[in-house]
């Protein structure tokens, strides 16, 4: 199963991740705000993730780690 | 199995960019270029003036700071000097195509062998939005507030379309990083750009399109249909000069 870890206090709510994914497993958190003051993207559906590392191709701050 | 993570040449420094900035995907794909050709080590990197300024605080490599649009006449010094090292430049389009023109043309001309990442988002990020030699026609920016009017400013300037007519340059291309596969896509052509020079073809320069939220007034998702609705039918993407594929053909 894919694995799909984020590096909450570097992101920077941009929501570009949430954007490309192909299945919409990402979303941007509503209730945690990071170090940085944004709402950091978060899985909401791990069991519907493919682990094609599109989110993590777009993300300009290198946040996400996917591991398959 | 890791699919996807930071490459080693990115130190651990937090970009400043602001969210959803393309800055951060091009210094990843320059990260990766130099992880898989094996050259670190010996890269060294000559950072611009402008939003990427600190691009020296970034790659895990040597980095030299060089004048407002010097950087490929350093690059220059820095490769004539050291030839076994591999320099490349990285600078944005109010850098590269507007204070650096001289130097850009010139570098080219020379084919000296150094790679130049030209990161183009048709605005000076920096200095808060002003217009760029690169806007569009018509574009809002701080500095034309009723869009770029070509009767006063002229056209945008079309840097790979203006150095692939010059007989000099090995290798010229124009990429962007909208979607998932043109990211791809600019990864094997900045690669590319980094093999050229370890072969010791010559001037490779890729010409990256990218975003600007910030100063373009959009979020981040819409700045990216703005490069691919706007920007990319002005600036066709493609390989606009290849030599040594050209010769083979030949």
């Amino acid at each position: 199963m894919a694995k799909v870890t984020f590096d909450t206090d570097v992101c920077k709510g941009c929501g570009l991740c949430v954007s490309v994914c192909p299945k919409q497993v990402l979303g941007l958190s509503k209730t945690v705000i990071n170090k940085k003051g944004h709402y950091p993207a978060e899985m909401l559906d791990e069991k519907n993730c493919i682990g094609c590392a599109s989110c993590a191709i777009m993300c300009p701050d290198c946040v996400i780690t996917v591991e398959r | 199995m890791v699919v996807f993570e930071k490459p080693k040449s990115l130190t651990d420094a937090q970009f400043h960019y602001c969210p959803g900035c393309t800055h951060g995907i091009i210094h990843r794909l320059v990260a990766e270029a130099i992880d898989e050709t094996g050259v670190e080590g010996r890269a060294v990197g000559v950072a611009p003036v402008g939003c990427a300024v600190m691009a020296y605080n970034y790659f895990a490599c040597d980095m030299v700071e060089a004048a407002h649009g010097r950087a490929p006449a350093v690059a220059t010094g820095l490769k004539r000097a050291m030839p076994e090292n591999i320099v490349f430049t990285y600078q944005g389009d109010g850098d590269l195509a507007s204070i650096g023109m001289a130097e850009t043309v010139h570098s080219a001309a020379r084919n000296e062998n150094i790679t130049v990442i030209f990161v183009n988002n048709a605005i000076y990020g920096m200095t808060g939005g002003q217009m760029a030699p690169t806007s569009l026609p018509g574009q809002v920016t701080q500095t034309s507030p009723y869009g770029r009017d070509v009767k006063t400013a002229g056209y945008p300037i079309k840097i790979c379309e203006i150095l692939a007519a010059l007989d000099g340059p090995e290798y010229i291309a124009r990429v962007a990083v909208n979607n998932v596969k043109n990211v791809r896509n600019a990864k094997k052509v900045i690669k590319k750009a980094f093999e050229n020079q370890i072969e010791g073809k010559g001037f490779s320069l890729v010409e990256v399109v990218s975003s600007c939220p910030t100063n373009w007034g959009m979020t981040p998702v819409k700045a990216l249909e703005w490069v691919e609705e706007k920007m990319i039918p002005y600036y066709p993407l493609g390989v606009y000069k290849d030599r040594s594929a050209q010769e083979v053909e030949a």
